[in-house]
Parts: C-alpha cells; sequence; structure tokens
C-alpha cells in the first residue's frame, strides 16, 4: 500500500546563513494492507518529519513514495499537485498532533468535511461525523460548537474522528493517544484494529507503549536511516 | 474536481514594468476548475498587478493568459478583444475586491446589486431575477428582509458578503480575490471563510486569491505562490510552502507569523 524508497531529507535555515542539517539518507520501507507499521526511535530522531515527508507537507530532496491509488501506484514525489490532492482526498488519512480547522466550524462539520468532499451527501455525513464524534466521548451537547473552545483531549478527538470518518485505504497517525485517558485510548485501539480489519495500512507514531503494543505488526527503526550529521 | 479538458488557465511568461520598476516578472503557472491558488508575499510584491494582469483589466508587457472558455476553447486573455474581455467579465468570472465599495454598486438596492449581474448576461424576468438575487443573499447570510435597502446602510461584513454574492450569482468557473477578507473584524472574516470554503467546493470554482494572511491561505488555498519583488520564489502544496518553505523569502515569510 506504502513504499518509500531512497528517500533524502535536509532542512536548510536559510535565516541562519544557509545552515544545512541534513536527516534522512536512503530511508526506506513499506506498508502492506491490513497491518500497521509503527516508527520506532527516541524523541527527536525524526519520526513526525517521516510521517510529513510521506504526507508531503515536508518536501524530499531525493527518493520515492509510493501509494496504490485507485489501482495504480503514484509517486507522490514526482506526483502533480492535482493527483497528490486526490490521493489525499481518498486514499491518505493523515491525522496530525493537533487540530487545526476554521474558528467558528462546528465540531460536526469539522469532521463532516473530508466526507464533502468525496461527494457524500451534507446529512448523510453529518450522522456518519455525529456517531463517530459520540463514540470518542464528545458530549451531544458539544457536537455542535466550534472545538476552538474544546479542552486539548477533545480537540485530539474531534481530530481523530475527522481521521476516521472516511474509510482511508492508507492512514498516517502522528501520537493520536498523546492527550487521552485511558477509556479514549482503548477506541482509538478499536477504530486502529477496526481498519486494519477491513484491509487498510497504518503508520504511525506512539509514545503509549500500552496502545503501541497492542496495534503494531511492526517496527520501522527510524534511527538507522538517519544521515550522517 | 473535473478532471476532462485540461487547465482552465494557463499563465505563461507574464511580465509587466511600470517605469523601471518591474512589477511582474516571468510568472507562469496552471490552474484547475476546483482549485484555489493562494498568492502571498508583502506589499509591492506584485500580487495585485498579477491579479489585474489575469483578469484583462492591465495588459501586460509580455507573456500569455490562456482562458480555456465555456464552449469556445482556448482564448488568451492578452490578445481578445474588449467586448469579449467584457462578456467574460461578467458570465464566466467574478472579480471580489478587497474594499466592498469597489465592487457594488451604493446607490442601488442589495437585490438590484446582485439581480443586476443577471440581467447583464440577458435574464429578463423580473420575478425570476429577484427570486435568484434572494436565494443568492440567503446563502451569504444576509436577512431576505433587506432585500430592498442600499448596500450603504449594511456592514463591512454583509457588504463584503453580498459583493460575493453578486458575483458568484451568475455562476462563474474563475473568480479572482484581491483580499477578500483584508479590512474585517476576526469574527466575520472566519465566517466569510467558511462560507468561501463551502462556496468553492460546491460549485468547483477555481479561484486566485491574493492575500498577506498566511492563515487564510492554509485554511482557504490548495497551493501557493510566494512572491518577491515580482517574482515567484515558490509554488507548492498550501501546507509544504507553509511547513516545509524552500526559498529564502518563503522561510523569512513564514518564520514572521505570530503564532495564536
Amino acid at each position: 500500500m506504502l513504499r518509500v524508497t531512497g528517500l533524502d531529507k535536509t532542512f536548510t535555515l536559510h535565516l541562519q546563513g544557509g545552515r544545512t542539517i541534513p536527516v534522512f539518507h536512503q530511508a526506506g520501507f513499506a506498508v502492506r494492507a491490513g497491518e500497521c507499521v509503527v516508527l520506532a526511535g527516541a524523541s527527536g530522531v525524526g519520526k513526525s518529519t517521516l510521517l510529513r515527508l510521506v504526507y508531503g507537507n515536508y518536501k524530499a530532496a531525493a527518493g520515492e513514495v509510493w501509494v496504490r491509488h485507485r489501482d495504480a501506484e503514484v509517486d507522490l514525489v514526482t506526483a502533480d499537485p492535482r493527483t497528490v490532492f486526490a490521493v489525499r482526498r481518498e486514499t491518505m488519512g493523515y491525522v496530525s498532533q493537533f487540530l487545526r480547522c476554521l474558528p467558528r466550524v462546528p465540531a460536526v462539520d469539522v469532521v463532516a468535511e473530508p466526507l464533502l468532499a468525496l461527494g457524500v451527501a451534507r446529512d448523510e455525513a453529518r450522522v456518519r461525523a455525529r456517531v463517530l464524534l459520540q463514540r470518542l466521548r464528545i458530549p451531544s451537547s458539544h457536537l455542535d460548537l466550534a472545538p476552538a473552545t474544546f479542552s486539548g483531549g477533545e480537540q485530539q478527538r474531534v481530530n481523530i474522528a475527522r481521521g476516521f470518518a472516511h474509510p482511508y485505504p492508507l492512514l498516517l497517525l502522528d501520537e493520536p493517544t498523546a492527550s487521552l485517558d485511558a477509556a479514549n485510548r482503548a477506541t482509538v485501539v478499536e477504530l486502529i484494529q477496526e481498519a486494519k480489519a477491513r484491509g487498510a495500512a497504518l503508520l504511525g507514531i506512539f509514545h503509549d507503549a500500552d496502545v503501541r503494543d497492542r496495534v503494531a505488526d511492526r517496527f520501522v527503526d527510524v534511527e538507522a536511516m538517519r544521515a550522517a550529521a | 474536481m473535473s478532471v476532462t479538458g485540461g487547465p482552465l488557465l494557463q499563465v505563461r511568461g507574464l511580465s509587466k514594468h511600470f517605469g523601471r520598476i518591474l512589477a511582474v516578472d516571468d510568472v507562469a503557472f496552471d490552474l484547475w476548475p476546483g482549485e484555489v491558488l493562494a498568492i502571498v508575499g508583502e506589499s509591492g510584491s506584485g500580487k495585485s498587478t498579477l491579479l489585474s494582469l489575469l483578469a484583462g483589466r492591465l495588459a501586460p508587457d509580455r507573456g500569455a493568459v490562456l482562458y480555456r472558455a465555456k464552449d469556445r476553447g482556448v482564448e488568451d486573455v492578452v490578445t481578445m478583444d474588449e467586448p469579449r474581455r467584457r462578456v467574460l467579465a461578467r458570465t464566466e468570472w467574478g472579480f471580489v475586491h478587497q474594499s466592498p465599495r469597489d465592487g457594488l454598486r451604493l446607490k442601488v438596492s442589495a437585490g438590484a446589486n446582485v439581480g443586476e449581474r443577471l440581467m447583464a448576461v440577458g435574464h429578463r424576468h423580473y420575478g425570476n431575477i429577484r427570486e435568484r438575487a434572494l436565494d443568492w443573499m440567503t446563502r451569504v447570510e444576509i436577512a431576505a428582509d433587506r432585500i430592498d435597502d442600499l448596500p450603504a446602510t449594511f456592514s463591512g461584513g454583509m457588504q463584503q458578503r453580498l459583493q460575493i454574492a453578486r458575483n458568484l450569482v451568475t455562476e462563474p468557473r474563475l473568480v479572482y480575490m484581491d483580499e477578500p477578507t483584508g479590512g474585517l473584524d476576526v469574527s466575520v472574516q472566519a465566517r466569510l471563510l467558511d462560507l468561501l470554503r463551502g462556496l468553492v467546493t460546491e460549485l468547483s470554482l477555481a479561484v486566485v486569491i491574493v492575500t498577506h494572511d498566511l492563515a487564510v491561505a492554509r485554511l482557504l488555498a490548495h497551493r501557493m505562490m510566494v512572491m518577491q519583488r515580482g517574482r515567484v520564489v515558490e509554488l507548492g502544496l498550501t501546507d509544504q510552502v507553509l511547513d516545509d518553505p524552500q526559498a529564502p523569502y518563503s522561510q523569512l515569510l513564514v518564520s514572521s507569523i505570530l503564532q495564536g
């Protein structure tokens, strides 16, 4: 489902005299349908950077990121922007560490939005969003409020619901359980297991050892892909 | 996003001087139906000049603006005659100005401001025109009972929404926006952005939006073009340009945002 090969990444800090920070050299790994691969390594080793290189909000200097999309393989590093948007809309979801959304848009619409972009009718999208938000224990009274006023844990759950609203064949998860209590962590583990059961490929970062052990099929050692400093 | 027929707009080698100043220097890009492109950069970087060149309101020194017209094939905005450009400007294009006062007629009613564009494209039945004007006023969240009021009695945010209704009533395919949320309160801005986002998806609009507000660009645009002294220094996916800017000037721009 996802195949990364020969990926290089160096940050060039033009505002600091053009200082360069090499991060990855010849990084490579793969994620198959139905499995959850966990990026392992100490804090600061570049796990989130690797996830962003896959999603494409970080730009790779070299290498390929192949994703299976509409029965063909697409290299996201060289694909034209419209193809990247189609892959993000239909095939590859991303749950970031923090929720970023329009102020004043109700939680239910934040979650329904990726469905609307796929052409799901508004009413149906809202119903699916409500079900998911309630499953993640967002109080009914909050569903029609904008998440800006929610607690950190509630915002993270809105973010998770948004990521799981559409059954993406490939899902990237950046510490989805970081600020959640035990009951909600368990729900996220369930969602991940259901996604695996329907054949989704998942690539994630999990600091919580208990969650990690329950969802991981394999580990990828990010340290081993580091570029020499 | 429709994939048939190719890009809606193909811009090639567009340049414009003002005296010795090169305001727009060799700009090129494609825009597809349903795609929102944000042009960002500091004041004087050539953003608004570029927008005027694209809309044919200003003639370039060099370059082409190839527009794929409905049922007509590709036409060059730079070389087309003025009557044809005017027809496109009131049918297939929209232009939302920073100040609603530049895009509205303040001496006629809100309903007439919206209905006027319909009459310009040949609608004659008064009842239908009024009904569609009313429909669009509701869609931009202006109360129906304000239809006969003059825009001068509206707040800035309402005027801006009225300008958007006036532009969208003829169902254009391509809309140019020059700092559309510029002069508005933050709370009004958020609602307008939400409205624009919904309309872009619903109508599969292609939009070129000039803004100095990177948060607006992040929320609205698929792709982002960073301009400095008339040149495009970076063009990429919006989140890539904001999260991992490559050009020195893009890095400066992004690092200058206050974290809210």
